[in-house]
């Protein structure tokens, strides 16, 4: 089959591809700070400014912090605004996302997901991104560059709706996806430059005839509010997040049906629950134990934040055993997707599948098939699920 | 699915060349995915890059840990403990080798029980004015997979080089593709 000939593929790494999506997105402002594993989004789209190929004004901070700093105001002002970050960069600017959020700035962060330190380490996991949860961004994962260059645009849109105008996350796996060189189909420029459209802020810091108050002190008498107004923003980012999938299909030919990715899942008795790039290597496993004749399915949900619990109730309703594979965890306590699908699964469902969590892949360790089939042998040998297990780990 | 190796050191071109394989077999009408060890990059240091190639959509998002062929660009590796250059290679799979010596001789250094082509990259290269062997391993890999054409590599070259740096890359290319060509044609005349 000539792949490439039929879809116009073109070999890119997935920090190309969010840099071309930015390229044709041509924000009016990018703010940012290079760390790696995000670097080359920002260098490589950094050249397309300098080339020529958009019009963007990208600001060299000194920092993370400033570097959300500037996006808040840029976008207080009016403008379309686009930063990337990774790790310890998203860490040094979640203060100041959380006051973008609740300003309502529709500042879309593409994240090349890494560790968090202590020890120091460049490599995936989830911690960076799971650290950001509840700031008030909608999350969304990617599994691979394709992924990271369609949810980029698709996050440019669902930020600026007005019904939901907060920042939006686009996670890509560090190293896995932002250095790996894959078959992308980007669009054409003009089809995403009428996908996106203009911009239209709602109450612009520039537009001095209509003068405004933005960021005040919000003290017991509406800080209260304003949070609960921030919970309906996210809330309406639900079925934005519907339609622009379907106004995606339509021009892309790509789809990403409801909350998550459902591969072999009808009839599997046993679920694979897994955010990003191991979900692919998850689905290679699914095939070779299906051919074994396991009944083994995927659940992979692109959107994190809103969380799609009901949705994935019912999509687990009926299964004897569900494994929820974190790449992150929160101390003291176990995988911050499990503890949502624990949740989600006591709220929907009488009867709850047999639950397990695996945490697994922290500081980029490996995880081939094998250890994701271990998985699925656990839950046919029904092992105790009130123990915390970790995969991969040299205990 | 066709899973490979590359091993040489920071600098010395491994990524892009796995990257340009990749983009040749694409053109070619076959997935493929590229990718170099991750970590801090090192110039001289062991370095290590990744390729699948198959004619179905690649999935997988681990590191390879038995590939089909290793190919060395760095003599000097094959006795470097911490580079294990045959580490994982199916037994049936291929060791190409940039070096001076005779597959026999690098079979008693590595004790690898496959296949093993070697051929004087460095000499090519230098032949041709090329700085590094990298583009010579090339050229002498695609003749050796026969599913990766010149011309779809030569299309690669040119979107990724210069006009300068394009000649003396296309020389290194054919070269290697020639020299792998004569040295396929000894083996099956002594086999």
């Amino acid at each position: 089959m000539r792949v490439a000939a039929e879809q116009q593929l073109s070999l890119i790494t997935g920090a190309e591809a969010a840099a071309h999506a930015m390229r044709q997105i041509d924000p009016d402002v990018v703010p940012v700070y290079p760390i790696t594993p995000q670097t080359p989004i920002i260098e490589t789209f950094a050249q397309f400014v300098s080339d020529g190929l958009c019009h963007t004004e990208i600001i060299n901070v000194e920092s993370e912090h400033s570097a959300m700093s500037a996006a808040v105001g840029a976008s207080c002002a009016g403008s379309r605004v686009i930063t990337a970050t990774s790790s310890q960069g998203l860490a040094l600017m979640l203060e100041i996302v959380y006051i973008a959020a609740s300003m309502r700035c529709p500042i879309v962060i593409a994240v090349g997901s890494r560790a968090l330190s202590g020890p120091i380490n460049i490599h995936c996991d989830h911690s960076d991104s799971m650290m950001a949860r509840d700031a008030g961004c909608v999350q969304l994962f990617a599994e691979n560059a394709q992924e990271a260059y369609d949810l980029m645009l698709i996050a440019q849109r669902l930020a600026e709706d007005h019904r939901v105008l907060v920042p939006v996350m686009v996670m890509q796996d560090g190293f896995t996806i932002t250095h790996s060189a894959e078959p992308v189909a980007l669009l054409p420029d003009e089809v995403v430059k009428e996908f996106v459209g203009e911009y239209e802020p709602l109450y612009p810091l520039l537009d001095v005839d209509h003068p405004t108050t933005q960021g005040p002190f919000a003290l017991p008498d509406y800080y209260f509010e304003l949070k609960r107004q921030q919970a309906d923003a996210l809330d309406a980012a639900r079925s934005v997040w519907l339609e622009l999938q379907e106004e995606f299909a339509a021009l892309s030919g790509r789809r990403y049906h409801g909350f998550f990715e459902a591969y072999k899942l009808s009839d599997a008795e046993y679920v694979l629950v897994i955010l990003s790039s191991t979900a692919g290597t998850a689905k290679v496993t699914i095939d070779r134990l299906r051919r074994k004749g396991v009944k083994v399915g995927l659940l992979r949900p692109w959107v994190f934040r809103p969380f799609p619990a009901h949705e994935i109730a019912q999509a687990l309703a009926g299964k004897r055993a569900v494994a929820v594979l974190d790449r992150a965890i929160s101390l003291g306590s176990w995988g911050p997707l499990y503890l949502e699908i624990s949740a989600a699964l006591g709220r929907y469902l009488p009867k709850r599948p047999m639950l397990y969590n695996y945490i697994y892949g922290l500081g980029g360790r490996d995880t081939p098939p094998e250890l994701l089939a271990s998985v699925v042998t656990d839950m046919q040998n029904e092992v105790d699920p009130t123990v915390l297990r970790y995969l991969g780990l040299r205990e | 699915m066709i899973e490979i190796r590359w091993h040489g050191r920071g600098g010395q071109g491994a990524k892009t060349v796995s990257q340009l394989l990749a983009g040749a077999a694409l053109r070619h009408g076959h997935y493929a995915q590229a990718f170099p060890e991750y970590g801090p990059e090192r110039s001289g240091a062991p370095v290590k890059a990744f390729n699948r190639i198959d004619t179905k959509e690649i999935r997988l998002h681990c590191s390879i840990y038995e590939p089909d062929i290793v190919v060395v660009l760095d003599p000097t590796l094959l006795c470097a403990k911490e580079a294990r250059v045959t580490e994982g290679l199916k037994r049936h799979g291929i060791l190409l080798v940039n070096t001076t010596q005779t597959p026999e001789e690098i079979r008693a250094l590595t004790g690898f029980p496959g296949k093993i082509i070697t051929l004087d990259a460095e000499a090519l290269a230098r032949s041709v004015g090329a700085r590094f062997s990298n583009v010579v391993m090339l050229g002498a890999l695609a003749r050796l997979l026969g599913n990766i054409s010149l011309e779809d590599l030569e299309a690669e070259l040119a979107q990724a080089f210069g006009e300068k740096a394009l000649a003396t890359n296309l020389a290194a290319l054919r070269a290697g593709f020639t020299a792998l060509t004569e040295s396929l044609e000894t083996l099956e005349a002594t086999a």
